[in-house]
């Protein structure tokens, strides 16, 4: 399970289409650069509001989809949240926008073939059928399960019944498929399918849930994690979660290089918000005997 | 009259080192360099101010770090960095590699903190100048800010320009958020600082009225962006004003060539651009591009001449710029 960090680049590309699909919004935008780097799990980020905008943080969004056309194209969903949604709702054909990708660490994949579930939660699935597209192209099985609080909101599930051996929804309203959450029903497919693996993109809860129950089943789970962001490509250092890293050690990452693609096992998912004690650098801990003083600095 | 293909001499000093145009990164704005190099030569940058080394590793704040706010950020990151060694065995090697004048900050919490750095930093090379971080809690002051301190701060200054190679510039970065900058700007000059880096980020805080809890974990963070940029422009002005002959280093929500003019004429010889590096990795080339053509559009043959140009008399022509130029620098 190799892969090599690619350049990010940014590119002013003209939106093509737009469309809704259900609870969302899809943009289409044409930006070559992007599209002929890109590899499942990648995100890229958007400036919002226009020249002399309001907003100066940037917004980050899972591709979607990539096509060749027009030298290349990035699709990505999204749902409306707060302002920068709500302007990029607005955006129409031919508008331009300000787009950097792709960003953050790929989805690793399997070297042989292998069985593969891939869980998404709300807009998360957006970023699994390009995935699922390149485990299908090296002889993967894939089975899907999706989930999200109401039928408009779980995105992907025509999709999924088409590419998937499987596919099961849930639904928390039981508006769709099973009522309850994708957690409840991955013990099963996992069985059924005889899974290897766990991919899973969606809420922190719903992540820490997936990996939880890949645990249990002693499988391999990689999560794709969404924490805010301002800059999306490593210079803020406002993303960070706590993560175990190969010796053991746990480090405050920066989801957006080192992620947003972690190994499940090595996300602390119960202390994200805080600082773990024996984090290193933490205040008060070991790492700190070097004699740099433990109060805040702003 | 400037032909358009002249070009303007777009050269600075930060003390005496020579930087080929001022705009620079602002400290913790651009991690150590790494990332922006993926977009461009990093050469081509007036210079490369690193985050801010402590001496320890430091994981920094819990989550959420950052907010945003109308045309500006609070954020509180909390100096988060490998430490002092890490920083001389990894990145600062790798800046020097790729040909960037690296400004290296520093944070400490007492004196002693700030001198140590400076000692480890002594003798590495390819430190084109020291950026003293001093909106530093001082632990031997019950957590009393530094920057808020002039008689603490002209300590620090004064111990670090003394333990520094004396061809390395240093440069005290002031918060803007005190009673009297300029007070604690002399009390650095009179220390030691061989320039000043102006404005920190001031305090804030917002609430989420969602959840009803402040936005960031650690309540209060540092305001950044555009809504700062009068704040920024004010203290330029008061300390370029009572000290003109200190060379300063001007930040605070500089987004574009025009802002950073604005910088300039209140008095910075240099620009640093912090916030606007999230929205665009460009903003640096980007910036300089515009103030080259602003400069040149205008009819100035060198930045020089349009450092601390706002302070000529009301009614005084722009003939008069050259007699502010010699009593300027
Ligand atoms: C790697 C990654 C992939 C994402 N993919 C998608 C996607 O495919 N579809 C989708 O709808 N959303 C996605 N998000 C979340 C999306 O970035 C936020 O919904 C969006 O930034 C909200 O902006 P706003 O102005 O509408 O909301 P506001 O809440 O007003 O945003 C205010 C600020 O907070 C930041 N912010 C707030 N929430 C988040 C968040 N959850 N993640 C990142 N930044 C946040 C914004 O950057 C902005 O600076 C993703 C986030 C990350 C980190
Ligand atoms: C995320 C972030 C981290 C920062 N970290 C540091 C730091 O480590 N040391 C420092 O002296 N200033 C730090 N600053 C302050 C900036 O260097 C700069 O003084 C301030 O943000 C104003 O400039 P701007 O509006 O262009 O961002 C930080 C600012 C931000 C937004
Ligand atoms: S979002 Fe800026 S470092 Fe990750």
């Amino acid at each position: 399970m190799g892969e090599t960090a690619v350049s990010p680049v940014q590119v002013t590309g003209t939106v093509l289409t737009t469309r809704r699909v259900d609870a969302y919004h899809a943009l289409t935008v044409v930006a070559p650069g992007i599209a002929e780097r890109f590899r499942p799990g990648h995100f890229v980020t958007v400036a919002v509001g226009g020249p002399h905008t309001s907003m100066p943080a940037r917004r980050a969004f899972s591709v979607h989809d990539v096509k060749p056309d027009y030298g290349g194209t990035v699709e990505f969903v999204f749902a409306v949240r707060g302002p920068g949604t709500s302007w990029l709702a607005e955006r129409k054909a031919r508008d331009t926008l300000d787009l950097v990708g792709p960003l953050g660490r790929p989805f690793p994949l399997p070297r042989d073939p292998c069985a593969c579930v891939l869980v998404g939660g709300e807009y998360g699935s957006a970023s699994l059928f390009a995935l699922a597209d390149s485990l299908q192209q090296r002889g993967c099985r894939v089975d899907f399960v999706l989930g999200a609080a109401s039928a408009d909101r779980v995105f992907g599930a025509l999709r999924a019944r088409r590419m998937g051996e499987t596919t099961t929804l849930t639904t928390e309203d039981g508006s769709l498929g099973l009522r309850g959450r994708v957690t409840d029903a991955l013990p099963s497919v996992i069985a059924d399918a005889r899974a290897d693996v766990v991919y899973a993109a969606g809420p922190m809860a719903m992540l820490r849930g997936v990996t939880a129950v890949a645990v249990e089943f002693d499988i391999p789970v990689q999560v794709s994690v969404e924490e805010a962001m301002a800059c999306g490509y490593g210079v803020c250092m406002t993303c960070v979660i706590p993560v175990i890293g190969e010796d053991g050690v746990t480090r405050m990452v920066r989801s957006c290089v080192e992620g947003p693609v972690f190994r499940g096992e090595r996300v602390r998912f119960e202390d994200v918000g805080t600082i773990p004690f024996d984090a290193l650098g933490a205040p008060g801990g070991r790492a700190q005997e070097g004699g740099a003083h433990t109060r805040n600095v702003s | 009259m400037l032909t358009p293909e002249m070009s303007v001499d777009m050269r600075t000093y930060l003390a005496h080192v020579e930087l080929p145009n001022p705009i620079t990164t602002a400290a913790g704005c651009a991690a150590s360099g790494a990332e922006l190099s993926q977009f461009f030569d990093l050469s081509r940058l007036g210079a490369l101010v690193t985050h801010s080394i402590t001496m320890a590793p430091r994981a920094g704040r819990p989550t959420p770090r950052m907010a945003e706010t109308p045309s500006g950020m609070l954020n509180a990151v909390g100096l988060q960095g490998p430490g002092i060694e890490v920083f001389l065995d990894r990145e600062l090697p790798l800046l020097a590699d790729r040909g960037a004048r690296a400004v290296v900050s520093i944070a400490g919490g007492s004196v002693a903190e700030y001198t140590a750095l400076a000692r480890r930093l002594a003798d590495a090379p390819g430190v084109t100048a020291v950026e003293v971080n001093l909106s530093c809690p001082n632990v031997e002051d019950l957590g009393r800010v530094f920057a808020r301190d002039p008689a603490a701060s002209a300590e620090v200054l004064a111990s670090v320009r003394a333990t520094m190679r004396y061809d390395v510039p240093v440069v005290a970065k002031l918060a803007p958020d005190v009673a009297d900058i300029v007070a604690v700007a002399r009390a650095c000059v009179d220390g030691g600082a061989d320039a000043l880096a102006l404005i920190n980020s001031p305090l804030g805080m917002s609430i989420d009225v969602e959840t009803m809890r402040p936005s960031l974990a650690a309540g209060t963070g540092g305001l950044s962006g555009p809504a700062i940029r009068p704040l920024a422009v004010r203290c330029l002005w008061q300390v370029h004003a009572a000290l003109p002959g200190v060379p300063i280093v001007g930040m605070g929500g500089v987004m574009t060539g025009r802002d950073a003019l604005e910088l300039i004429l209140a008095g910075a010889c240099a620009v640093s651009v912090g916030t606007a590096l999230f929205h665009d990795p460009y903003a640096c080339l980007r910036i300089l591009r515009e103030l080259e053509d602003l400069l040149k559009e205008r009819g100035f043959e060198r930045l020089a001449d349009a450092v601390g140009l706002a302070h000529r008399p009301p009614g005084a022509g722009p003939r008069h710029r050259i007699d502010l130029e010699e009593s300027s620098l």
